[in-house]
């Protein structure tokens, strides 16, 4: 695929007090942002098991984007802490499985960060074009199919 | 009524998932009363010809234990599954990939160049690699091929019951033989053990803290933890709230946190995911910062979170 022509797939688990709030604001305010993220809706940015992330990554996401309320401003309180303390962790792990940890995001958008929401989906789906396609699916069928 | 016949073969394994079925002690006394063993190629001398001959049904059960890592591997589970009605993937190789699996944290042009050119003990100038087929003094010699990967059973044969454990306890084998004899086997697709976490069952459970808080990783190999409170409180990482029980808590006894042989409950469809998700919501961090820090400190995770599994996780294997 030309570099030019390929269009980054990004899952966004949004959690639904603040970020995806914060992405409705961009939406409304008509702020121009790449069309590449498919948005999931969570309760909670604590909600997203690193499971969720993964799997996204294997079965053919080229990035996944976290995003959650402030630290302190948690509508359950500590669930962003949670997903701030997996975080480096996840990133090792992806790391020795070849992943480039760019392709992995954690933001903090608040319901009124509508801009910061458009910057975050832009600055990534920019990284990705530059990191090219994941792949993992085809990848991993080709390298070890079935035996 | 003729006695069943059962089958026992190995694949990618160390031998010992064999040691566990001799360690039934006095319980093979009863199995051996019960079943004819018509395959075990490391107690009796049988060849793939007798397989061959064998009527389709005639032996019921065959017991696979090893990952597989080679065509040869390849062609005898697959004869094994033709022949048999009832297939039992046994041990934590054939079950999830097992240790041997942790090979696919490389390739395999890296793991021939690592046992054949760079290993210090191999004298190799002319960097000879196993061939196919090799022709000396006339005669063709054949080899079976080394796959790309590790694979587990049932990503090779479809797999009817699975013993986990490396190797599987023998209450555990003891109660799936007895359940076999007497017909009464669950679904199709168990995992023949309890479906609940170790954290459950474990000694150490009344010792875990209302609210536990990780302050930094540790390791068996620099520190010995305190044998009376539960690892993960310590900062060893224990596998035991991502592993399935039944083990008899063996390693915990021992001072050993848990490995995870025994792979996930029914509930994770990633142990090693899940395992990450657990022990990441502990660390004791509420700054970004702070949690990269505590993170830099957890050596090995994927060897650690996949030490048995790694072909069967969701991402199966590093590339590139
Ligand atoms: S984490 Fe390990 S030591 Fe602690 S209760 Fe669970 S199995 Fe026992
Ligand atoms: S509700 Fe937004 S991060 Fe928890």
């Amino acid at each position: 695929m030309p570099e030019d022509s390929f269009e980054p797939r990004i899952v966004g688990f949004l959690c639904q007090w603040c970020s995806y709030t914060g992405a409705d604001l961009a939406g409304t305010s008509r702020m121009q942002y790449p069309p590449n993220l498919r948005t999931i809706r969570v309760m909670c940015s604590g909600r997203v098991d690193p499971t969720f992330i993964v799997q996204a990554l294997a079965e053919g996401a080229d990035g996944v984007l976290i995003a959650g309320c402030h630290p302190g401003d948690c509508h359950y309180s500590e669930g962003n802490y949670r997903a701030m303390r997996r975080y480096p962790l996840l990133l090792k792990l992806l790391e020795q499985f070849g992943i480039e940890t760019d392709r992995v995001r954690l933001e903090w958008v608040s319901a009124s960060e509508g801009e910061k929401f458009a910057r975050v989906v832009g600055e990534m789906t920019a990284r990705l074009k530059e990191l090219g396609p994941l792949n993992w699916k085809k990848r991993s069928a080709e390298y070890s199919g079935a035996a | 009524m003729a006695k069943p016949k059962v089958a026992f073969y190995w694949c990618a394994s160390c031998g010992g998932c064999e040691e566990a079925v001799v360690d039934l002690h006095e319980a093979i006394l009863k199995v051996v009363e019960a079943v004819d063993i018509a395959l075990w190629p490391v107690a009796l001398d049988f060849k793939r010809k007798d397989v061959e001959a064998w009527k389709p049904g005639e032996v019921t059960v065959a017991f696979i234990n090893g990952s597989i890592r080679t065509s040869e591997q390849v062609d005898w589970v697959k004869l094994l599954r033709q022949k048999c009605p009832v297939v039992i993937a046994f041990g934590s190789c054939a079950h999830l990939g097992g240790i041997p699996g942790l090979s696919n944290f490389t390739t395999r042009e890296k793991t021939l160049a690592n046992k054949y050119h760079n290993s210090p003990s191999v004298d190799n100038p002319d960097k000879i690699l196993p061939q196919l087929e090799t022709e000396i003094n006339g005669y063709e010699l054949e080899l079976p091929e080394f796959l790309p990967a590790v694979y587990a059973l049932d990503q090779v044969i479809e797999v009817d019951y699975y013993l986990p454990g490396c190797p599987p306890v023998p209450d555990l084998i003891s109660a799936a033989v007895g359940a076999i004899l007497e017909g009464k086997l669950p679904e199709k697709g168990s995992v023949l053990a309890p479906d609940k976490s170790l954290c459950d069952t474990c000694p150490q459970k009344d010792s875990k803290p209302e609210v536990m808080k990780i302050e930094s990783f540790k390791r068996v190999a620099d520190s010995s933890p305190d044998p009376d409170t539960c690892f993960l409180a310590q900062g060893y990482v224990c596998m035991g709230p991502a592993t399935r029980s039944g083990c008899g808590e063996l390693c915990i006894r021992g001072n050993m946190p848990c490995r995870g042989c025994f792979g996930p409950t029914s509930e994770a469809r990633d142990g090693g995911t899940k395992m990450l998700s657990a022990i990441g919501s502990l660390l004791d961090t509420t700054t970004e910062e702070a949690s990269e820090r505590l993170a830099a400190t957890m050596v090995d995770p994927l060897g650690t979170l996949y030490r048995f599994s790694l072909p069967t996780s969701i991402l199966k294997q590093r590339l590139g």
